[in-house]
């Protein structure tokens, strides 16, 4: 049973997840358009793109479900698409819908998980227990699956795809619908795992929950638009600085500097509305700070205050699929 | 009251289900002035999509008041869908009519007299980009383009209010964005009062007034800087290794007034930064507990909301006291 | 009741648009009708020819060769055996030998010039279909030759089982059906029942599809009132009804000979009344399914419903009362009738008139209790 983390021991050279110039197309529709990257032993990888981008394709070639059109993938050094009953074995894997059964209790459920990955009834005797009390369903293990709130059945379902111990998991999209605070502490249950040993690739839509991971992959249209830990992305990608003008009139500023990025006259980019402040993005911070401010006053705008503030995960992708060119992976 | 553009007290809602009774909204009110981009921010279940169907006289509201400009939720539904404009969360428009049969669709049921369409409709479809795709079958457009036309179709009457169920669940970032500002310039054009729900804790910062809801009740509501001045403190964040005895030390320090944990990292609210960066820094080395650089962080909506309902599922008091209430 | 006409035309020309760019509905709403049809013609014809006969013929003289000659000349009977006594004959209808025995008694020649021949007439019990055909062959043959026809009926089951009541339609079916073409006779009745299904599934699964794909919100919060989107939804079906309706009676005229003795005019007129009281069912139905597939489901009740206790299989005076109202609940019984008559017998409304009055309050108090329950909001 302590099969995978002693696989890690052994190869620990290889990193437990390749992907080589991974080409995928569906007819004319190419759905990944050669991706490589490594997932590190132990790391919690963030897979992040929106919908319709290729990473469930990703996902799904990787634990062998689909056939790449070209290139490789590996898992633990096995090869994803040949030695699939090898992977499936070594690999966990939460899916979007839970996989719960809503009419079994979560002792059936776990049993049953534990059941399809061969493992006998003494292994499973004291897993069983193992698994309620990481996901903290003491006294709920009889009560039926349906019963549960989503923060509840998602760490169920988490446990059902760690009952065979793997050195492994996918998580895909597995906190959509939950609340943050149930959010926070299922990252807490994968975090825990990671500090076991565990590698975790998650994928994910949701940019706030990409800046949990230690590192994120970036696929946007099928294409590795970025790949690094999210301060790194923060740092090197964004192409420019993210200022904040509060000042009275928002709206107003929006026209003038909208206008202005327009006329060329400021190299502005990402001019928004953000509530009661505007956004815009800048090459250079002193230089714009007064360049805005002079431009803002002369057309009679009280301007209280231009902040070089952080940009969000979101500037950065976005930076980042304007501008493809720079840095791809660090 | 009167010049609320949409307005709730002590809205409720209930749905009987075999034997059970759930209660999606729990004695709810909320205030929306003109002008406003308003933000119903809470998690999937919350009851979002719920408020903004008895406003709108969708679902039969059980107990309490609601208007929108003044009418009724219940007695007057009909001027309220006059008036408003409405994107709901499944947002599936006919698929079968293409993007300009749509537009006549939803401006025809609206009354809106054909002359004025032949004006109205190039320029709304120009405005939301759509212009090229005439033709296009409202089925065949990619997610961006389907929440743009969407958009189109609930303003092609020329409504003072738009609802938005969830609009971006979902979508790529750059479309997310492009939707954003189209939905700011219309604001801004067009005098909207935009009322919208969203899980998306980010996207709070981009309204002007915000409701943070949990299990159908109003938690707080008032602008961004408001929500975020009730948070305890200066918030510093760092990456403890190991992680779990970083956060029992520094739970009962002097000065701790929260901890959340972050993934990796451990966020703290302290008092005073100053004060109680070295103390925590201190507390940690005699532990033998590695860390990088403790960074003050600015909060964020996240953070906020979880604050918030953490001390409101605690408070023996009941809720946190709203900080804008009627006073505008 | 108010209806803007601005709305309802909008709402129906969407309608009729999703309709007619849905191809695989359009198939399926036009393709099915047609399928059933023809499947149903084929394969439920009653007839059953060449039925393996076992024969005992204690006469054995030129009238009784007669007779028997005479059912094997119907094409409906095949003589496969030929026995000694009524032990045998019996016996090999058991074993399965045989569908039908006849048995001819003794003397048979003498009671035919005398006007008092008997012959008798053993049919399989637990084969309703050779049953049916074999009696009503028979009797007719029978008839031919001056002969009584007595009929029992063997049955594998244990002594307290199956009637020996055999229907009585047989009778007015050999007066306009003098060929026993059961075609003629399934027909009109058949195009009831399957206009029937369709209507109340289309209709029932129009709303629930709405329901189902989330596609009625964006509808209904509008300022369209409920009874235009009604309304909208009716229409489209009940022009495609009509298409349907027409291609049915042209199949039955056309391809299976069906001659059509009435006035189509009036035929259409009733047509409008039932298929505007299906349509109605339909919409009921369509509050108390919550899924497409319930729809559907429900869809297949009336048809089997339709099949069963409108008189469209089976003659409705042969039911135990209970039954008999049942099946007057539905509308179909009523259309069936008229049908029947409009094709086969050629009459006017002063003939059909009492079954028109029942679809004609149909009509109105569908529409009564459909503008009820069509509400303005989602629950």
């Amino acid at each position: 049973m302590i099969a995978g983390s002693s696989l890690i021991q052994k190869q620990v050279s290889t990193p437990p997840v390749v992907v080589e110039n991974l080409v995928k197309r569906f007819g004319d529709f190419v759905a990944v358009d050669n991706i490589s990257f490594n997932v590190r032993a132990g790391e919690v990888f963030g897979w992040l793109g929106p919908n319709g981008a290729g990473k469930t394709t990703t996902i799904r070639i990787l634990l062998g479900l689909l056939k790449p059109t070209s290139g490789k993938t590996y898992v633990l050094g096995l090869d994803s698409n040949l030695q699939k009953k090898e992977v499936h074995a070594r690999v966990g894997y939460m899916s979007q819908q839970f996989t719960l059964y809503n009419d079994l209790t979560p002792w059936e459920n776990i049993r049953f998980y534990g059941g399809v990955h061969e493992m006998t009834p003494a292994e499973l005797r004291p897993r069983i227990p193992e698994i309620i009390h990481m996901a903290g369903l003491e006294g709920r293990e009889k009560a039926m699956t349906r019963t549960l709130s989503g923060g509840w059945k998602q760490r169920l379902a988490l446990g059902c795809a760690i009952v065979h111990k793997p050195a492994v998991i996918f998580l895909d999209e597995p906190t959509a619908g939950v609340d943050p605070i149930s959010r926070r502490e299922f990252w807490e249950l994968i975090y825990q795992m990671a500090d076991e040993g565990v590698t975790v690739v998650v994928t994910t839509h949701y940019m706030d929950e990409a800046e949990l991971c230690q590192r994120i992959g970036f696929i946007s249209q099928g294409r590795l638009v970025a790949l690094a830990s999210p301060a790194e992305l923060k740092k090197a990608q964004m192409h420019g600085f993210v200022l904040e003008v509060t000042a009275s009139n928002p709206e107003q500023v929006v026209r003038i500097l909208k206008t202005a990025a327009q006329t060329k006259q400021l190299l502005l980019d990402e001019v928004a509305l953000y509530g009661a402040q505007v956004h815009a993005v800048v090459p250079d911070v002193t230089v714009y700070k007064e360049r805005i401010r002079a431009l803002l006053v002369a057309n009679q705008i009280n301007v209280r205050s231009i902040e070089w503030i952080a940009p969000s995960l979101e500037d950065v992708f976005i930076s980042a699929v304007k501008f493809p060119a720079e840095n791809k992976s660090v | 009251m009167e010049e609320m553009v949409i307005w709730a007290r002590e809205l409720v809602k209930q749905f009987k289900n075999d034997k059970t009774v759930i209660t999606a909204v729990d004695h709810l009110s909320l205030e929306v002035a003109s002008g406003e981009t308003y933000g119903l921010i809470g998690p999937d279940g919350a009851g979002k999509t719920t408020t903004i169907r008895v406003l709108l006289g969708l679902l039969n509201r059980t107990a309490g008041e609601s208007s929108i400009l003044g009418f009724d939720s219940m007695r007057s539904t009909y001027p309220i869908r006059e008036r408003t404009g409405y994107i709901a969360q499944s947002n599936v428009l006919p698929a079968d009519l293409s993007v300009l049969e749509n537009m006549h669709f939803f401006a025809d049921i609206h009354g809106v007299a054909r002359a004025v369409q032949e004006k109205n409709i190039p320029e709304l479809l120009a405005f939301t980009g759509l212009g090229d795709f005439t033709h296009r079958l409202a089925g065949k457009l990619s997610g961006g383009m389907k929440k743009k036309l969407a958009l189109a179709c609930s303003l092609i009457h020329e409504p003072k209010v738009v609802f938005l169920d969830e609009p971006t669940l979902g979508v790529d970032p750059v479309s997310r964005r492009e939707f954003w500002n189209l939905l700011e310039n219309l604001r801004v054009e067009k005098g909207l009062t935009i009322f919208m729900s969203t899980p998306y804790m980010d996207e709070a910062e981009r309204c002007t007034q915000v409701g943070l809801i949990t299990r159908g009740r109003m938690i707080v509501s008032g602008t961004v800087a408001e929500i975020k001045a009730l948070l305890p403190g200066h918030l510093l964040e760092f990456v403890p290794s190991p992680f779990k005895p970083a956060q029992q030390t520094c739970l009962p320090l002097p000065g701790i007034l929260e901890v959340q944990v972050y993934g990796e990292k451990l966020h703290i609210f302290v008092d005073d930064i100053e004060t109680r960066r070295p103390q925590i820094e201190a507390a940690l080395a005699s532990q033998g507990i590695r860390h990088n650089d403790l960074r003050e962080i600015e909060p964020r909506m996240e953070e906020a909301y979880i604050s918030l309902v953490n001390r409101h599922n605690s408070t023996s008091l009941g809720k946190v006291q709203s900080c804008s209430g009627g006073n505008k | 009741m108010e209806i803007n006409l601005q709305r309802l035309v909008a709402l129906t020309r969407k309608e009729t648009i999703q309709f007619l760019r849905d191809r695989r509905l359009l198939f399926f709403i036009l393709g099915m009708p047609v399928l059933q049809l023809v499947l149903y013609g084929y394969a439920a014809a009653l007839t059953v020819y060449h039925l393996p006969m076992a024969v005992v013929d204690q006469s054995n003289d030129p009238k009784s060769r007669q007779f028997i000659a005479a059912m094997v000349n119907s094409q409906y009977f095949d003589v496969t055996l030929y026995l000694g006594s009524q032990e045998e004959l019996t016996h090999a209808l058991d074993l399965g030998q045989a569908k039908v025995g006849l048995m001819i008694p003794p003397r048979f020649a003498t009671d035919v010039d005398k006007g008092d021949a008997n012959v008798l007439l053993f049919l399989d019990g637990t084969d309703n279909a050779s049953v049916q055909s074999g009696y009503s062959a028979a009797s007719l043959v029978a008839q031919n030759e001056a002969t009584q026809l007595q009929s029992w009926q063997i049955s594998h089951l244990p002594l307290n089982s199956s009637s020996n009541s055999l229907p009585v339609t047989t009778l007015s079916r050999v007066l306009y059906n003098p060929n026993l073409i059961d075609i003629w006779f399934i027909l009109p009745g058949l195009v009831g029942v399957v206009l029937q299904t369709l209507a109340v599934t289309q209709a029932a699964l129009i709303v629930v599809r709405d329901r189902e794909l989330g596609t009625i919100e964006p509808i209904l919060s509008t300022p369209a009132r409920p009874i235009e989107i009604m309304l909208s939804k009716i229409i489209p079906l009940l022009v495609l009804c009509f298409f349907a309706l027409a291609l049915l009676v042209g199949i039955g005229v056309f391809w299976f000979g069906v001659p059509f003795r009435g006035s189509l005019i009036l035929y259409f007129l009733m047509a409008l009344l039932f298929i505007f009281s299906s349509l109605g069912f339909g919409l009921l139905l369509s509050v108390r399914a919550a899924t497409q597939m319930e729809a559907t489901q429900y869809g297949m009740v009336f048809m089997l419903v339709g099949m069963l206790f409108s008189g469209f299989m089976y003659p409705i005076n042969n039911m135990p009362l209970p039954l008999q109202i049942f099946g007057s609940i539905f509308p179909v019984t009523y259309f069936i009738r008229i049908s029947r008559s409009i094709f086969l017998k050629g009459v006017g409304l002063n003939f059909v008139w009492s079954d028109a009055v029942m679809l004609v309050i149909y009509c109105v108090v569908i529409i009564l209790i459909v503008s009820r329950v069509f509400k303005q909001r989602l629950d």
